[in-house]
């Protein structure tokens, strides 16, 4: 049982797939007009409790943010100043409100102390890259590789035994944990890959063929272990789909007809494949997690890391900052899943599901 | 008949290996954490023994590169792991249902309000929200970081059990209900409840395990509880402190294993009750 199941018994599914151009464009307008309204309140939502937080939680948060900061002489004066001012405290709460969507709006997200005095906005922008390259190749092949071997396995007797216990393992194992495991049995038992780093620390990035095969190095293993755990998920939730779907009533009619056990499973397929397209929008937060603490075993320098070296030196603006671009990252994606959608579900481009 | 229903579903429930596998684990692991601070002499915390020992018969897990024995904070740290699942998972659930009931049965604007907070709250990342929440908390405890937990993982099951509750509310017997004049609340818990029981068990299972695993991200990330020991904080000490690279296995495997097993039993116990529910995937 999996996320986003229940539409897996759905009565829809009984009805004959329409032929693809069949396209009314006013329903994919609706589609998409009320997904983007429910990611445009979501931002809206993710933003307000971006600003909330300090405001609201016992105590000054000027005071606390200095008490943390204290250790940093040189910056401290120019900190307290600067809180004050973002804080803005002697100003209406609705014009605090106002202010901090005006800061953002520009591009402000404040200054780091952990890189002091660098705008956390450059300090995120050096390590999304880093984030997108490890993330969209794991996501992509965890979830195609997933996909095609849970069908595969689906109802062969010998692999359901082996492939499946070991399925629920991987989706069941913390991704720190993987990432450990990895790190320790083929970073420092067998010494293969360096379990540290980006990129080699006598590196400077470039574009030379030095440079890529030392990032390449660095990058497999977190990519691994990110890849590992999206696989036995996707796996099962795949295997366990076509069986769903292997006892719908079409599925039996077309066994009845005599058709072939492949032409059977490729329809079973076909409509099995889009509960896990959804289920992978809502996997994201989770796979996001997963990277975050992945790249925290790795020391590897994208968000997580940040996140890390932002709570250990109480850097109160960065953390915020990766906050928002966390969220706003997930909003993306989550809307190219929905693109994938209507070009998946002939359904959606009739306006027959509305979400 | 009742009996007879009760009958099957324990007569497939005692034939269902993945459930007697799963519950197994989970029963070896409930009774480690009831019997394992027996079995030890020395407070988790506690500096105690040699530095960086290997499992001897002093210390069965051995202990970390500051002394402290391992068995100890992971029974400890077991205990933090169940009652984060036992309270956040609960309270995702009961949210979940809370949302979800009122959502399905009351259909229209209720509907569309509820499910319009469920997507916004579904699409945005738990982990990023407990993240600033809990950074800003002063002194961390367990129970708060449940409570935390719980109050950010309801949205799937909300979405789960509105579509159930959909499905239910326009059946014969809830229309007889109302027609007799039963008020909604006293509908929803005895007749649309009582036959998704079976689901909601699922539900609670699923948010049980979810709750462990981001608990253990969340403190791995250095955020767990500042009073207490917990297994993502044992393995967040692990790499703090080299464990990796000076070779101390015995550190950072036994916690990994222990939320994995406890994840992955949860799991296929769902798998199996799942099996044991739904007659149409019995014959395997």
């Amino acid at each position: 049982m999996k996320i986003g199941e229940e539409e897996g018994i759905h009565p829809l599914r009984l009805q004959v797939p329409r032929p693809i151009g069949y396209i009314q464009g006013g329903k994919v307008k609706r589609y998409f007009g009320r997904k983007l309204l429910i990611y445009i309140l979501t931002f809206f939502v993710a933003v307000t409790i971006d600003w909330m937080i300090p405001r609201f939680m016992p105590g000054d948060p000027v005071d606390a943010l200095m008490a943390r900061a204290g250790s940093f002489a040189e910056s401290t004066e120019l900190m307290h100043d600067y809180y004050s001012k973002i804080f803005g405290l002697d100003v209406p709460l609705w014009q605090q409100y106002l202010n901090f969507w005006n800061a953002l709006l520009h591009g402000d997200l404040g200054i780091s102390v952990y890189v002091f005095p660098l705008p956390v906005t450059t300090v995120i922008m050096r390590a999304v890259p880093f984030d997108i390259l490890l993330l969209v190749p794991a996501i992509l092949l965890s979830w195609f590789a997933g996909n095609w071997f849970g069908a595969f396995a689906a109802r062969s007797k010998r692999l359901d035994n082996t492939i499946l216990p070991l399925g629920y393992i991987l989706t069941a194992t913390p991704y720190m944990w993987l990432a450990m495991l990895l790190a320790w049995a083929l970073g420092i038992v067998f010494n293969i890959f360096p379990i540290s780093g980006g990129y080699s620390y006598a590196m400077t990035p470039s574009l030379s063929w030095a440079f890529i095969w030392s990032y390449l190095q660095h990058w497999f293993l977190p990519f691994l272990s990110l890849f590992l755990v999206g696989f036995g998920g996707w796996a099962i939730g795949m295997r366990n789909m076509i069986i769903y779907e292997l006892e719908a009533d079409y599925s039996h009619y077309l066994e009845a007809l005599g058709a072939p056990r492949r032409l059977v499973r490729k329809y079973a397929f076909r409509n099995a494949v889009l509960p896990q397209l959804t289920g992978l929008a809502l996997a994201l937060g989770v796979i996001v997690a997963g990277a975050l603490v992945t790249e925290v075993v790795f020391s590897y320098p994208g968000i997580g890391y940040l996140i890390l070296q932002a709570i250990n030196t109480r850097d109160f603006f960065l953390l915020q900052g990766c906050f928002l671009f966390i969220i706003l990252g997930v909003l993306l994606a989550n809307f190219a899943i929905d693109i994938a959608y209507v070009f998946v579900d002939p359904r959606t481009r009739i306006g027959m599901q509305g979400e | 008949m009742i009996n007879l229903k009760k009958n099957e579903i324990l007569y497939f429930a005692l034939r269902n290996n993945k459930l007697k596998v799963g519950l197994a684990v989970l029963l070896l692991f409930v009774v480690l954490t009831i019997v394992g601070p027996l079995l030890t002499n020395y407070p988790p915390m506690d500096y105690v023994g040699p530095l960086s020992a290997p499992p001897s018969s002093e210390f069965w897990f051995g202990t970390t590169s500051f002394g402290q024995d391992i068995f100890s904070q992971f029974v400890h740290g077991l205990k933090a792991s169940f009652l984060v699942g036992i309270v956040g998972g609960g309270l995702g659930t009961l949210l979940g249902m809370l949302v979800g009931f009122t959502a399905g049965y009351r259909g229209g604007m209720v509907d569309e309000a509820l499910n319009m907070l469920t997507n916004i709250v579904l699409v945005i990342p738990t982990l990023a929200v407990l993240l600033i929440i809990v950074a800003y908390l002063e002194v961390r405890g367990i129970f708060i970081e449940s409570i935390f937990i719980g109050c950010t993982a309801w949205p799937w099951a909300a979405r789960a059990i509105r579509a159930q509750t959909f499905s239910l509310r326009s059946r014969d017997f809830v229309d007889l209900a109302r027609l007799s004049g039963m008020n909604s609340l006293k509908i929803i818990f005895t007749e649309i409840a009582p036959n998704m029981m079976s689901y909601l068990l699922l539900v609670f299972i699923l948010q049980f395990g979810g709750a462990v695993l981001i608990a253990a991200t969340l403190d791995f990330i250095g955020l767990g509880p500042t009073d207490a020991m917990s297994l993502g904080l044992m393995m967040n000490n692990a790499v703090l402190w080299g464990a990796l690279i000076l070779g101390i296995w015995w550190w950072f495997i036994p916690p990994g294993v222990a939320i994995t097993a406890i994840v992955g039993a949860l799991y296929i116990t769902n798998v199996g009750l799942d099996e044991v529910f739904n007659p149409k995937l019995r014959e395997m």
